[in-house]
């Protein structure tokens, strides 16, 4: 990713001299931001009104946590730069969660909060809080403002940690007197981070190890991450793994790296992935991963996890290498760089053996569920989205049962696809994390997959989907439970459902009361005929499906257990 | 097993949260932590002793490599290097009992650096393991008080390539 080339003036043509505001509003351009999500207070008015003349740009969330999110799905789904503004104090620490969401899964966000006064900090002023204390832990940088002369650097700064390297959310903490302030002369724009040197291009040795070890292999197989979509390298991935006849599985962020129509794909991996994928990772003897981080979730029982495997690995983070996994080879550096260099070193093998193994496992144990239910089973509707939309919408989620049926029923075929909170399980992302993700995509059909625990987290950004006239799409799957925690309780909690079993809103009367559309879907029948509906309505539609309250989700690798000892559920 | 591992860091403010934040966070154990500034104003040195595996120090070392504001992370294990620690003590032995003491300062080539009628303040430089043994000779003598500045280290020999 370049470093922008066009920096701002502060000074215009008269030499005029310019408030921190003015400067803030300059360097936002230069930096080529086309959409802040954000929501004003007191300590930020001179922010706000720098941008009173391109409130085209603004999206005014109900709560800072749906800006945070917002700006993270435009970020997922653009590729770009998320940006989200925010006051100090409550403003600031509403935020939290987004940022944290956003730093588990390395998406570029910069956040940009309001401070009290630097005369002020620390004397517990009104709507204070030692924001840069509070968000250390869940940025990747953050940094309080003390001198205008330094905020176009600091904001140049900011962007360039953000987007590069694995990137991550960046905080900037700017004081009511900075943006008040004039500054007279040219600031100074020049990023200056010398601890700041991200390795981009792999070890020609490494590379040429894991290539050798890759056409040495006669069982291998690629686990992608949602790295490889960070560094827009889907293609270059799919080059290889063809080139190299190699099957690959994905994470949850890896989703979409390859078309899951190929037949290389082994679909999703891990604790709710397919067995396919599972018992190929624990029979290989080559796991290639990219820009993936061996998380619990993927690997189960960390001991027995692919026990007969060389691990290359290949991860623009240095920290990654072997923080959970032993690997045999790193390479460290841009996951692009790294397999355009694969691809050229890699040969073409037939592996035979290999893929009929896999195509046994893949006939013993299909994905399914019970199809002739007469209940509405939730992965039917997503089947049916999925469907209706041809695989080609974006689609966000909530987290919990709802997530994982999205990401096993819907064929992903392209980058940037699924918009889901892997790493921090954030409930209440999918609906806010859709309006960024419509706001970044004008044109396309979004969806927010949701459950009624989720939605309900964060329902109020209904109201911003229909102020900016935003048309996603939400689909929820009503249960009547905090499904996922209920499904757990019933496996291993003797069926205690403690503060699980919940009571919602009528979700089509609540979207209509917010000025979008309401449906409801009680019967199976209607099931696709309300997706069609819901498509073909202008503007935000929720629809509420009752589905089968205590499905659950199958495959499933007990917490703690090894792949291979997944349970099949009544799939088996 | 004992590292000493030496962080050179842009001199900011936050930096010191930033790191111990980072160790709190992943769990790292630390012995000590020193921070001054470098001849550049605009860096300053830690000095991280910190305890654990092999792994554990893998990660300390890149996860310190990671922060923003580190700019160079080295490990002074298995390297030959002078390591330092400052020490002041105050020892409760009244002006008719200073005789061994003394003789005892003299060994471990401490300071007396203050006087009162009923106590002695002793400077004492040097590695971890010396300022240690000193401490156990003076607790029969009454330790009062007592501070250190935790280790600051460097490689002998020229100064290493940055």
């Amino acid at each position: 990713m370049m470093a922008r080339e066009k920096k701002a003036k502060a000074i215009d043509s008269k030499g005029k001299a310019r408030t921190g505001a003015a400067i803030f509003r300059q360097t936002l351009e230069a930096e080529g931001v086309d959409t802040i999500f954000g929501y004003p207070g007191g300590v930020v008015l001179p922010i706000f009104d720098e941008l009173y003349e391109s409130l085209d740009k603004f999206v005014l969330t109900r709560h800072e946590q749906g800006a945070a999110h917002a700006a993270d799905g435009y970020a997922r789904s653009t590729g770009k730069v998320g940006v989200v503004l925010a006051t100090s104090g409550p403003g600031a620490c509403n935020l939290i969660t987004g940022l944290a969401t956003a730093h588990m899964d390395s998406i570029p966000v910069v956040a940009f909060t309001g401070q009290v006064k630097t005369t002020l900090i620390g004397n517990d002023a009104f709507q204070e809080a030692d924001v840069t204390g509070i968000s250390r832990s869940v940025t990747k940088y953050n940094i309080l403002v003390k001198d205008v002369k330094d905020l176009a650097r600091v904001m140049h700064e900011a962007f360039h940690v953000a987007r590069t390297g694995r990137p991550g959310p960046v905080l900037v903490d700017i004081p009511f007197d900075v943006s008040m302030a004039e500054l007279n002369g040219e600031p100074d724009e020049q990023i200056r981070l010398p601890g700041y040197k991200p390795q981009l291009t792999g070890n020609p040795r490494q590379i040429k190890a894991a290539a050798e070890a890759l056409n040495a292999s006669k069982r291998p197989v690629i686990y992608v991450g949602g790295g490889v979509i960070l560094a827009n390298a889907s293609k270059l991935l799919r080059e290889l793994a063809s080139k190299a006849n190699v099957p690959v599985t994905t994470t949850l962020l890896g989703l979409g790296a390859l078309d899951q129509d190929s037949e290389l794909s082994l679909d999703m991996l891990g604790m709710h992935g397919t067995a396919y994928a599972n018992y190929a990772v624990q029979d290989c003897d080559l796991l290639l991963a990219v820009g993936a981080r061996f998380e619990d979730r993927v690997t189960g029982n960390l001991a027995e996890f692919a026990p007969k495997a060389k691990i290359v690995h290949i991860d623009v983070d240095p920290s990654s290498i072997s923080k959970n996994v032993k690997v045999d080879i790193p390479v460290v550096g841009d996951a692009g760089n790294i397999l355009e260099a694969l691809v050229k070193l890699a040969e073409h093998k037939g592996r035979k053996a290999w893929f009929e193994q896999i195509a046994k496992w893949k006939k013993q144990y299909p994905m399914g569920y019970d199809r002739k239910s007469s209940k509405i089973k939730p992965q039917y509707v997503v089947e049916q989205i999925c469907e209706a939309t041809k695989g080609q919408a974006i689609v966000t989620t909530g987290v919990g049962q709802h997530q994982m049926w999205t990401a096993q029923f819907y064929k992903w075929k392209f980058p940037r696809q699924i918009i889901s909170s892997g790493g921090l399980g954030t409930m209440g992302f999918g609906l806010p994390a859709a309006n960024g993700a419509q706001r970044g995509n004008p044109g396309k059909v979004v969806i927010d997959v949701d459950g009624d625990g989720s939605f309900c987290m964060t329902m109020q950004e209904l109201i911003t989907s229909v102020n900016y006239s935003l048309p996603v799409k939400v689909m929820i799957m009503n249960n009547g439970y905090l499904g996922m925690v209920r499904q757990w309780q019933e496996l291993f909690f003797g069926k205690r459902y403690s503060a699980t079993k919940i009571k919602s809103p009528d979700f089509a009367a609540l979207a209509r009361g917010f000025g979008a559309t309401g449906m409801v879907v009680q019967d199976r029948s209607e099931v696709r005929e309300a997706i069609e509906q819901s498509l073909a309505t202008e503007g935000p539609v929720v629809v509420d499906f009752h589905v089968d309250p205590e499905e659950n989700v199958w495959p499933m690798v007990p917490a703690g257990k090894s792949l291979h000892e997944m349970k099949m559920g009544p799939l088996a | 097993m004992r590292h000493i591992i030496s962080a050179l860091v842009q001199n900011e403010p936050g930096v010191l949260a930033h790191v111990a934040g980072m160790f709190a966070a992943r769990g790292f154990n630390i012995d000590s932590l020193v921070v001054g500034e470098t001849e550049s104003p605009e860096q300053s040195r830690m000095t991280i002793v910190v305890r654990g595996d092999d792994r554990v120090l893998e990660q300390v070392r890149k996860q310190l490599a990671k922060v923003v504001a580190v700019i160079k992370v080295r490990d002074f294990s298995g390297v030959a290097h002078v390591e330092r620690d400052l020490m002041l003590v105050r020892l409760s032995v009244p002006a008719e009992r200073r005789g061994p003491v003394l003789d005892l300062i003299n060994i471990f080539r401490g300071r007396v650096v203050d006087v009162s009628p009923k106590s002695i303040l002793v400077q004492l430089t040097g590695p971890e393991d010396k300022i240690e043994a000193f401490i156990e000779c003076c607790r029969p003598y009454g330790i009062k008080e007592l501070a250190r500045t935790g280790v600051i280290a460097m490689t002998r020999g020229a100064k290493e390539k940055e």
